[in-house]
This record gives C-alpha cells, sequence and structure tokens, in this order.
C-alpha cells in the first residue's frame, strides 16, 4: 500500500492533528482555571468591584476556551480503541486504569463544578461560588497527572510484565505508574508551561486593552497577575524541562541525540545552535556548537560523553533485531528548538514588562502612576520608553500570547515523534499498534471529518475569543454586588431573570 | 462473584448512569424543536438542563475509560468495529457541547438559530445511534477468531438494532419530556405533560416489541425480571404525568431507562460482544478483562469515587432546583 496513505500513517496523523488542537486548550484550561479562581477569591476577600469584573472578563474567556476542550477531549478517549486497537489490546491493562482514574475522579469534578460555576452567579452564596472555580481547578490538575502518568509509561514502561500466554503487558505496580521519575518530571514540566500559557494570555490581552488605554484598572492588574505568573512559569518551566532532559537522556539517549542532531558519540558533546545534515548518511553538513554544553544538560558536567544517533540505533539494532530505530530527526532537532524558543522568548518578554512595569521600586515619584492610567514603561529611575518604543512592547507583549501555543505543540510533536518507531517505548511498535479492522477508507473519512470540523470550529471560536476580548470586562450589575446568601437563591424574588442563561 | 463479573455489573451501571441522565437532556434538546412555540421556550428548554449537561456526559467518558481498563478486549473489539456510527456520534457530541455553550454568546439571529439547529440533530442522532449500537452488542455481531469486527458497517443496519435505535430515541424523548414537565412553569409545563403522554404511548409500543423481542431471542429468568419491571416503570411513569405527579412520573421513567438497559446487560452476560459466526469467538467477562490487580485497583477506584460523584451530582439539581418558565429568560440573548 501506498505508503503516504497507509492506516498507520492516516492514523498518526489523525493522532497528531486531534491531540495538538486539543492541547491548544488544555494549558490554557488548566492555568486559567486557577487564574480566574485566584482573582474569585481576591474579590471575595477584599470586595474590590476590579476583581469581580476581571474574574468575569477572564472568567468569559476561559468558558469560550473551556467548552472546547472538553468536547475535543471526547475525541482522545475514544480513538485510542477506533484507530489504535492493537495498541488497546496490549497496553489496556496498564494504560486503561488512568484513563478511567480521570474520568471518575477529574472529569466529574471539572464538568459538574464548572455548571454551578456558569449557572452559580445567583444560586450560590459567593464564598462557595468562589469554591467551585477552586474544585474546576483542583479537577483540571488532576485530569492533567492522570493523563501524563498514562503518556509516561509510553515514554518509559515501568510495573508491569509481558504476559505471553495473552500476549499482552499486564500491570504488576501501579503505584510505580503514578510516582515514577518520568511521570513526576513531565508532570511538573506540563503543569509550569501551562501556566506560562495562560500567563501569557493575559499579559497579551491586558498589554492590547493598555496599549489602547481602555479598561485601565481591571487591566494593570490582571498584567501584574500575569506578569508575575508568567515570570514564575518561565523560570520553573526552564527547571523542570532541565530536569525532564536529564531523564530522557537516561531513558531515551535515541529521543535527545535526535534533539541534538549529534550523529556519533562525543565527550565533551557540544550543544547544536543550527545543523544541516544528511540522514541517510548519518551525519550533518553544517553544523553550529557550544562546546560542552549537552554534556552539562545531560549529566551536570562539561566532559561526560554523550552517545549519538548511530550509536544508540546500533545499541538498539542488538537489543531489538535488525531495523531503523531512529526517528525522524529533522522534527525532533526542530521542535525541541521551537519549544525551547518560543517558551524562552514569552518569558524574556514577561521578565521585561515586570521590570518596565514596576510600581515603586528604583522609580522617580514622577513615573510612579495610579491606578486609572496605564502604566510608563520605565527603563531606569528617571527614564521611560518613548511613545513609539511603548508602542513596541505592548505590540510585542501582545503577540506573546501565541508563543507558549506554539511551543507548547512543539514540545508534544517533538516528545511523541521523538519516541519513535515506537509506540510504547523499547516494548511495541507504533506499526503494530494500529486498528487490523478498520480500513483505509475509514481512517481517511475520519481524519478528514475531524480535520474539517476542528478547522472550522477553530474560526468560529477565535472569533468569539476577539469579540469578548474587545468588549472587555462587563459593566456589573445589582446582582453580581448582591450575590444570594442562601444555596439555591434568595426567595424573595421568584420571577427575577436568571442571572446567566445560555 | 469474581472482579471481572463485579465489573460487568459496574460498566453497565456507568452506561445506565449515562442513559438516565443524558437520556433527559438528549430529550429535552429533541422537544427544542417539538415542544418550544418560539425562541424564548426553546431557550426554557435549554436552561433546564444548562447547568447540569456537561456532568451528564462525563458518565459517558467513565464508561467508556471503565471498559479500557477493565475488559480492553471489549474496548478495542467495540470501537474499531463499530468506527463509523462512533464518528457520527462524536462529531453530533463536540458539536452539541459547543452549541450550548456558544449560541447565547451572540446576539445575531442567525448565528442562534444555526446552534437551535445543531442542538436538535445533535441530541436526535445520538439518540438513536446508541440503541442501534446496543442491539447490535447484544444480537451479536460478525467476529472472528482474533477478536476483530469483521463486518461491514451495513452489517450494523439490520431490524432489531433498528427497532432499539427508535426505542432509545423515543423513550429519551419521553424521558425528557417528563423531566421539562418537572422543570419547568407555565403554559409550556402543562403542554410538556400532554406531549409526554402521546411519546410515552409510541414509546411503550416499539419498547414493549423490542424487549419481548430480546427476551424470547436470547432472555433468561433474571432479564425477565429486568423486563417486568422495566414495562411497569413506563406505564406508572405514563399514569403519574396523567394525573401530574411529576416528580414520580420522572422517577419512573429513570427507572424504565435503568431497567431496560439493565435487561441488556442481563441477556448478555456472561457475554460482552457475542459473536454472530461463531460461538467460541465470543468476547466474555474472561476473555476480555483485565489481570485481578488492574480490575482490583479499578474497583478500589470506582467504589470511591462513584458513591462521591453521585452526592455531588445530586447537590448540583438540588442547588438548580427551581423551575424556570419564560420570565426568568433575559431578553438581552
Amino acid at each position: 500500500m501506498e505508503l503516504a496513505l497507509a492506516p498507520e500513517t492516516l492514523a498518526r496523523w489523525q493522532f497528531g492533528i486531534t491531540t495538538v488542537y486539543h492541547f491548544l486548550f488544555v494549558p490554557l484550561t488548566i492555568s486559567l482555571a486557577a487564574l480566574v479562581a485566584g482573582l474569585e477569591t481576591a474579590w471575595v476577600r477584599t470586595g474590590n468591584q476590579k476583581y469581580l469584573q476581571a474574574t468575569k472578563f477572564w472568567g468569559k474567556l476561559f468558558l469560550i476556551n473551556i467548552a472546547m476542550g472538553v468536547v475535543t477531549g471526547i475525541v482522545q478517549e475514544f480513538q485510542f480503541g477506533m484507530n489504535w486497537s492493537d495498541y488497546s489490546r496490549f497496553v489496556g491493562d496498564i494504560f486503561g486504569a488512568p484513563l478511567a482514574f480521570e474520568a471518575l475522579i477529574a472529569f466529574f469534578f471539572e464538568s459538574t463544578f464548572i455548571g454551578l460555576w456558569i449557572f452559580g452567579w445567583d444560586k450560590l452564596p459567593k464564598k462557595i461560588h468562589c469554591l467551585c472555580m477552586w474544585v474546576v481547578a483542583v479537577g483540571t490538575i488532576l485530569s492533567a497527572y492522570f493523563i501524563l502518568a498514562a503518556n509516561s509509561w509510553m515514554q518509559h514502561p515501568v510495573g508491569y510484565k509481558y504476559n505471553a500466554a495473552n500476549g499482552r503487558a499486564e500491570l504488576t505496580d501501579f503505584w510505580k505508574v503514578l510516582t515514577q521519575d518520568t511521570t513526576l518530571v513531565v508532570v511538573f514540566h506540563t503543569l509550569t508551561a501551562a501556566f506560562l500559557t495562560g500567563a501569557a494570555f493575559m499579559v497579551g490581552i491586558s498589554a492590547y486593552h493598555l496599549m489602547r488605554k481602555k479598561h485601565i484598572k481591571v487591566m494593570r492588574t490582571s498584567l501584574r497577575v500575569g506578569l508575575v505568573t508568567l515570570v514564575i512559569a518561565g523560570i520553573m518551566t526552564a527547571i523542570s524541562g532541565d530536569t525532564l532532559g536529564k531523564v530522557m537522556f537516561e531513558q531515551q539517549p535515541m529521543k535527545m541525540a535526535a534533539a541534538e542532531a549529534l550523529w556519533d558519540k562525543e565527550e565533551p558533546a557540544p550543544f547544536s545552535v543550527f545543523a544541516y545534515g544528511d540522514v541517510d548518511k548519518g551525519h550533518n553538513k553544517v553544523a553550529i556548537e557550544i562546546p560542552g554544553l549537552l554534556s552539562f544538560l545531560a549529566h551536570n558536567d562539561f566532559s561526560s560523553p554523550v552517545p549519538g544517533i548511530n550509536d544508540v540505533n546500533k545499541s538498539e539494532q542488538e537489543k531489538f533485531g535488525p531495523g531503523d530505530y531512529r526517528p525522524n530527526i529533522p522534527v525532533a532537532y526542530w521542535g525541541f528548538r521551537w519549544m525551547i524558543g518560543f517558551g524562552m522568548a514569552s518569558f524574556a518578554i514577561g521578565l521585561a514588562g515586570l521590570w518596565l512595569t514596576r510600581r515603586k521600586f528604583w522609580l522617580a515619584p514622577s513615573l510612579r502612576t495610579g491606578d486609572e492610567e496605564p502604566p510608563h514603561l520605565a527603563v531606569t529611575k528617571n527614564k521611560a520608553l518613548g511613545a513609539r518604543f511603548t508602542k513596541w512592547y505592548w505590540s510585542l507583549a501582545f503577540v506573546t500570547l501565541g508563543f507558549p501555543l506554539i511551543a507548547n505543540s512543539w514540545g508534544w510533536i517533538f516528545t511523541e515523534m521523538g519516541r519513535q518507531p515506537w509506540v510504547v517505548y523499547g516494548v511495541l511498535r507504533t506499526s503494530d499498534a494500529v486498528s487490523p479492522s478498520v480500513s483505509q477508507g475509514e481512517v481517511l473519512t475520519s481524519m478528514i471529518v475531524f480535520t474539517t470540523l476542528y478547522a472550522v470550529l477553530a474560526v468560529i471560536e477565535v472569533r468569539l475569543l476577539v469579540k469578548y476580548i474587545k468588549a472587555g470586562p462587563p459593566e456589573l450589575t445589582d446582582s453580581d454586588l448582591n450575590p444570594p446568601t442562601k444555596i439555591g437563591g434568595d426567595s424573595q424574588d421568584a420571577d427575577r431573570p436568571m442571572a446567566f442563561s445560555y | 462473584m469474581q472482579l471481572h463479573d463485579v465489573w460487568f455489573v459496574l460498566i453497565a451501571v456507568l452506561w445506565i448512569g449515562y442513559f438516565f441522565l443524558e437520556g433527559f437532556d438528549f430529550g429535552i434538546g429533541i422537544l427544542t424543536k417539538l415542544l418550544a412555540r418560539d425562541r424564548r421556550e426553546k431557550r426554557v428548554l435549554i436552561n433546564t438542563i444548562g447547568p447540569v449537561w456537561d456532568g451528564n456526559e462525563v458518565w459517558l467518558l467513565s464508561a467508556g475509560g471503565a471498559t479500557f481498563a477493565a475488559f480492553p478486549e471489549w474496548y478495542a473489539t467495540l470501537f474499531s468495529g463499530f468506527y463509523l456510527p462512533l464518528l457520527v456520534i462524536l462529531v453530533c457530541l463536540i458539536v452539541r457541547g459547543v452549541a450550548f455553550e456558544y449560541r447565547a454568546k451572540r446576539a445575531e439571529e442567525r448565528w442562534q438559530r444555526n446552534w437551535e439547529h445543531a442542538i436538535f440533530w445533535t441530541s436526535l442522532i445520538p439518540a438513536l445511534l446508541w440503541g442501534v449500537a446496543f442491539g447490535n452488542i447484544v444480537r451479536g455481531v460478525k467476529i472472528d477468531a482474533h477478536k476483530e469486527y469483521v463486518g461491514t458497517f451495513f452489517d450494523l443496519l439490520n431490524p432489531y438494532a433498528i427497532l432499539g435505535g427508535l426505542v432509545t430515541l423515543t423513550l429519551f424523548t419521553f424521558h425528557g419530556a417528563v423531566f421539562a414537565a418537572l422543570k419547568t412553569l407555565g403554559d409550556i409545563r402543562e403542554r410538556a405533560r400532554k406531549l409526554a403522554t402521546v411519546v410515552g404511548l409510541i414509546t411503550a409500543v416499539l419498547a414493549l416489541g423490542f424487549l419481548i423481542w430480546t427476551q424470547l431471542d436470547r432472555g433468561n429468568g433474571t432479564s425477565l425480571v429486568a423486563m417486568i419491571v422495566a414495562v411497569v416503570a413506563l406505564v406508572a411513569a405514563l399514569g403519574a404525568n396523567q394525573i401530574g405527579r411529576e416528580g414520580w412520573a420522572f422517577a419512573f421513567s429513570g427507572i424504565t431507562v435503568a431497567a431496560a438497559v439493565a435487561m441488556l446487560f442481563l441477556t448478555l452476560f456472561p457475554n460482552v460482544m457475542p459473536s454472530s459466526l461463531n460461538e467460541s469467538w465470543n468476547l466474555t467477562v474472561t476473555n476480555a478483562s483485565s489481570s485481578p490487580y488492574t480490575l482490583k485497583i479499578m474497583t478500589w477506584c470506582a467504589g470511591i469515587a462513584t458513591p462521591v460523584v453521585i452526592l455531588y451530582q445530586g447537590w448540583t439539581y438540588w442547588v438548580f432546583r427551581k423551575r424556570i418558565g419564560t420570565q426568568h429568560i433575559a431578553d438581552a440573548h
């Protein structure tokens, strides 16, 4: 069969498309849930109306986003069985459990309490209403944890044995699956990257309004929350990414060698800044390198050896039999760089913003601003950026909201494609994982259907986001400011319209 | 009773939970065209399930995830075998979720009407297809010695399964009408009750045919009991609806759904997916299940999580216990 249209290729494309798409919404959902819950907590505690306005504004964007995250998530759970039935048969004993845990523990939390939050403004006392969003936030994090535990098992299978009698892998130690270092580090890295994403989203949109000098009070607060989160999350993402890199050098040397286009073992190993190579011959034609840095990334010193692609390929051939054990090297190499590059770019923009918009520290009184005016972008104590550069910074800060989305996508493409040709590293090949009973036509149909549907929904979603971003925070109404004191709503005004209705 | 038997029961419970809950919200979706006279009434209906439909849908994800974990072979055969119907269901569930959330987010009438059409069709189609799917599971499909589905898409469209689809479609519509009567105020409430009677009678005819067919073909003593419970509950629901006892009518229509699904599972056991080609190729609770260790962990998880879920979902229904009438719908949208 034509390789480009082989069911395996199609099933992989479909998984890639649906998963990358789904993961545009996931990190925003995780981080915005917690950030909105934080803003609502500030409202409950201080009674300052700007926090309620911010809660409503970011909450609305959060809801537009989570709606897409929820519905595209259903596909994720179904397509293992639909396109990857041999995978499901082989790993179901292990892989199914965290998925079921996710549904039973995390999804129920999220979906039930998000309904309470959306419709609960005039039905719940404000403390309980706020608590609902915290439950949603915890639900999203638990959800991420179980899914990443399942994925980490594919990256580094532990706590199982192969049962030859029925030809499948069977779970022997669930605790190990949940707590192995791959799981813990991946969870840390993914969650910090998620907060980087939500923070950049907040910074970008706040910058958009501040540049136009609109909704200043709410947007100043949002900008600050966003910038602080962005910087902290950026540092943590870098630390967790470094830790994850070291774990991967240990567990999947091929992936990391491919990420560096390091063909042969070097001691000390250099970090590649740019490379252009010949995959068939197995070497680089052009390479710009920083000596010793890769040794440091892998082993924390500047001299240790790091094995190259050709070495790992040879040792895997000895272990698993003849074959090509190299992933798509240009994708791994560039995916790794886009991930780091875009992630760190938004961190840098955040760090700059945090400095430029500082309120008092090393800032002349003339440059200090009140709640009602946009902050001056102060470079030094007495000097602020001119009008043109100020506009540039706000524009740059606006654009950065897209950077972590790109970084996240490439991160997943890198880690999943870097594991090929394995679906479960060292245990099951991707080519042995597809559904034998599903025809090429069926996979092609579903791929076209999902891709088209997702494209249409993307247009609808983005336009809706733009509409609500431009509209800015809503004016507060009497019923917003007078939440009910009893669960179920106060009874004296039985005919009052619902505070929120579909 | 071994753990895989426990899990057979638990999977049945998750599907019962799903059909009980999403059953009425599919029904509400269908009623937006059958019952609502104007767009404000449509919104009354949609808002009766507004806060809860999402939580209801998670019962499906739990049933899917639990099947994957407890019976991987069942999950693999079913999902790869019923590929195209599942694709249609997935598309419906995606569009439906977005439709609920996005419909009121723009004021343009065309935008809102499009999503309203979407809500109707994406409620109707899965309500029909789930019955077709379960009809096929119970009846048996072409499964070969390697546990692979070898039939075609058109094999799934047999009279028995299609009748099953019509039963779920009408039963969910009835369940939804009874729910609408319980949750609304004013004129629409009265009409919901009247419509429930009509739909309920049609449901009774179809369901009786389907359940008797099932019982005669592959029934046993316990499935007969479940069938009787389903039929009696349906009659009781119709009666309670007739005399205006809406809470009781809803409880009974819920019991009808639960007992009918239970009956299907009781005729299946100990199979989970029988093969129509050769009995020895049947997927059963033993040859399709996970290892005892995995089942034990899953039992702990489900044993603790499910009651808690029922508690807080129940609490949600209590929070939103007030009836909704046209006066509660703000003009803005």
